[in-house]
């Protein structure tokens, strides 16, 4: 069955929630992630939304991060100081990101390409994101895989990964046992060597190879001895995204 | 307390909580009174040029975007925006030439929409500065710190980054746990507009679903003007105290402007209308283009009721009355599908 990266990677996210309790989503891809997760195999995922919508039935995708879909049917509409404490607390298990730039160490940046002051590229800033990549227990980090955006040095650390190696995180005040998890690309998953908190390499993609994955990265990633495939969307997983979970084709296009 | 680092931007919007407290005096009344006014009169009166000015909501929710088009329609200068989730609201006043500085969590986007051109034409053009980066959180915070008088909050976000380095937080060792620790500044804003459900003519105000951290940000705020879809009889609200978010002694002004958050989600309410912003996005790609939409939307109206007419009426508004009851299909232009 035909699918397209958007969809693979919706797939591969939500297999990844199986097991956790709770998560911290904007919209877009994390959102179709946790709703699929929530239909296949996690019902009770709990969701936070960063505005203040707890445990919401999301009806459709929300196309703002605090619109009336993230309360839909929720046990709580708060705030986001409550949300925020909340993941303070270390009541989130999960939380999404995505980035324009990523370094080896999973750091991101989604403030600026260019310098600070004279920018080539004004990007949105943190939002939420430094908060979650701070807080989250852990971070799935969904973003395009490309040369230029898998940096040795971001122009911007905008979101704390695992800083400058082992211990960083610790050393900076951030709480314990919290950082990012995986990485989720067009042509693979990767985790983090947890001896040098390095980016490795742990599948590939149907039709992706271990050298598009060198190529396309800017730093030198840990090549494992096992590689494994990941396994495409099902039916049933695709059915879900395109007939329920995204109808009108907002984020799989 | 040891100082581990410091935060290079400048300090926007914190006063020391003493002068705080001897402005609050000097500045604030606690009599009951109707504050019922137009927005027009609203925003001449508390909106200075050149203030630090917040508007309550998130992103494109509850935002009082009858607010924006007041103060465009002013032609207002120089104003530094907290951009806490700010896109709609503040891709308007740049690009209308109103805001030319900004503290910056989340800006120039448009959330799933995409990016802003007109906000990234700004700030890469030198036109706008970004004078402060922060988190969400961190944004949240410093009003909360406000909020409760005090010179700065303590919390676990922004360390170890560049977003803590261009911000005005400082991270010092928290003496009862020896680790390291962010204090976000309280920030209070000079000027700050929320619109909300429902008030009284004092400002007593109940917002429907989620508050985002307009509690909060109400209590930081020197001037704080409500727009309100409904100005109710003072005992509906007496009747239900616990749903009171703002009281009527932090109130300025009150507005009555129904459908006040088009083209935001207002909820409960009304969703946003895509087919607007998808024409804002469309048009605002260049400087025509927006002259072109501030002309047929903000300048050639009075007021916010007649902007309502122009952008489709009680029609548009009862199809967004049922989008937001999940009754009618999405129409969002903007999707690129296939």
């Amino acid at each position: 069955m035909d699918y397209n990266a958007t969809e693979l990677m919706a797939c591969v996210a939500s297999r990844i929630l199986k097991g956790g309790e709770s998560v911290l989503v904007g919209t877009g891809l994390p959102i179709l992630a946790t709703m699929l997760a929530q239909r296949l195999h996690s019902p009770n995922l709990l969701v936070f939304f960063e505005a203040g919508g707890i445990g919401p039935r999301i009806p459709m995708i929300p196309i703002s991060v605090g619109d009336s879909r993230t309360v839909h049917k929720a046990v709580m509409a708060a705030s986001m100081d409550y949300v925020m404490s909340c993941a303070q607390l270390g009541f989130i298990d999960f939380g999404f990101l995505g980035a324009a730039q990523i370094d080896p160490y999973g750091n991101l940046n989604t403030t600026v390409i260019g310098p600070h002051s004279n920018p080539k590229t004004r990007l949105p800033g943190s939002g939420g994101a430094n908060d979650v990549g701070s807080l989250c227990r852990r971070t799935i980090i969904l973003m395009h895989h490309e040369r230029r955006r898998f940096v040795e040095k971001l122009d911007f650390l905008t979101t704390p990964g695992y800083l400058t190696g082992p211990g960083a995180r610790e050393r900076a005040g951030l709480p314990l046992r919290t950082g990012p998890y995986r990485v989720i690309t067009q042509l693979g998953v990767m985790g983090f060597d947890s001896c040098s908190k390095r980016m490795k390499l742990i599948s590939i993609h149907p039709g992706a190879t271990v050298d598009d994955v060198v190529e396309n990265t800017g730093f030198e990633i840990i090549l494992p001895d096992e590689i494994s495939e990941t396994e495409p969307p099902t039916e049933v997983e695709l059915r879900l995204l395109r007939e329920e979970i995204d109808p009108v084709g907002i984020v799989i296009g | 307390m040891k100082l581990i680092e410091g935060g290079r931007a400048e300090l926007l919007g914190w006063h020391d909580p003493d002068e705080q407290r001897e402005w609050i005096r000097m500045n604030k009344s606690l009599a009951l009174k109707d504050k019922r006014t137009s927005l027009k009169e609203a925003v001449s009166k508390f909106l200075k040029d050149g203030d630090y000015v917040a508007s309550g909501g998130f992103g494109h929710v509850r935002v009082s975007m009858a607010s924006i088009y007041e103060i465009t329609r002013q032609k207002r200068r120089n104003l530094t925006f907290a951009a806490k989730t700010a896109v709609h609201d503040i891709d308007i006043l740049i690009a209308a030439g109103c805001v030319d500085k900004v503290e910056v969590a989340y800006s120039f986007g448009h959330e799933l929409r995409g990016l802003s051109p007109a906000g990234r034409r700004a700030v890469e053009g030198g036109k706008v500065k970004v004078l402060s980066e922060i988190s969400n959180a961190g944004f949240q915070w410093r009003f909360k710190a406000a909020a409760m008088g005090l010179p700065f909050l303590p919390t676990r976000v922004m360390l170890g980054t560049d977003t803590l380095r261009f911000s005005s937080a400082k991270v010092v060792e928290d003496p009862f746990s020896g680790k390291p620790i962010c204090l976000l500044p309280a920030c209070y804003p000079d000027f700050v507009f929320i619109h909300v459900h429902r008030c009284d003519k004092y400002g007593n105000a109940q917002i429907d679903g989620i508050t985002v951290e307009d509690s909060e940000l109400a209590r930081a705020a020197r001037r704080l003007i409500l727009t309100t879809e409904q100005v109710v009889d003072e005992e509906e609200i007496r009747r239900e105290p616990n749903r009171t978010i703002i009281p009527f002694y932090l109130v300025n002004a009150v507005c009555e402007v129904p459908y006040g958050s088009h083209p935001c989600n207002m909820p409960g309410l009304y969703y946003s209308d895509e087919e607007h912003m998808a024409e804002w996005l469309t048009l605002s790609r260049t400087e025509e283009g927006v002259q072109e939409y501030l002309d047929r939307y903000v300048f050639s109206v009075d007021d916010f009721s007649e902007y309502i007419e122009l952008v489709g009426g009680e029609k548009k508004m009862d199809y967004l009355r049922r989008l937001e009851a999940v009754e009618a299909p999405l129409k969002a232009p903007w999707v690129r599908r296939g």
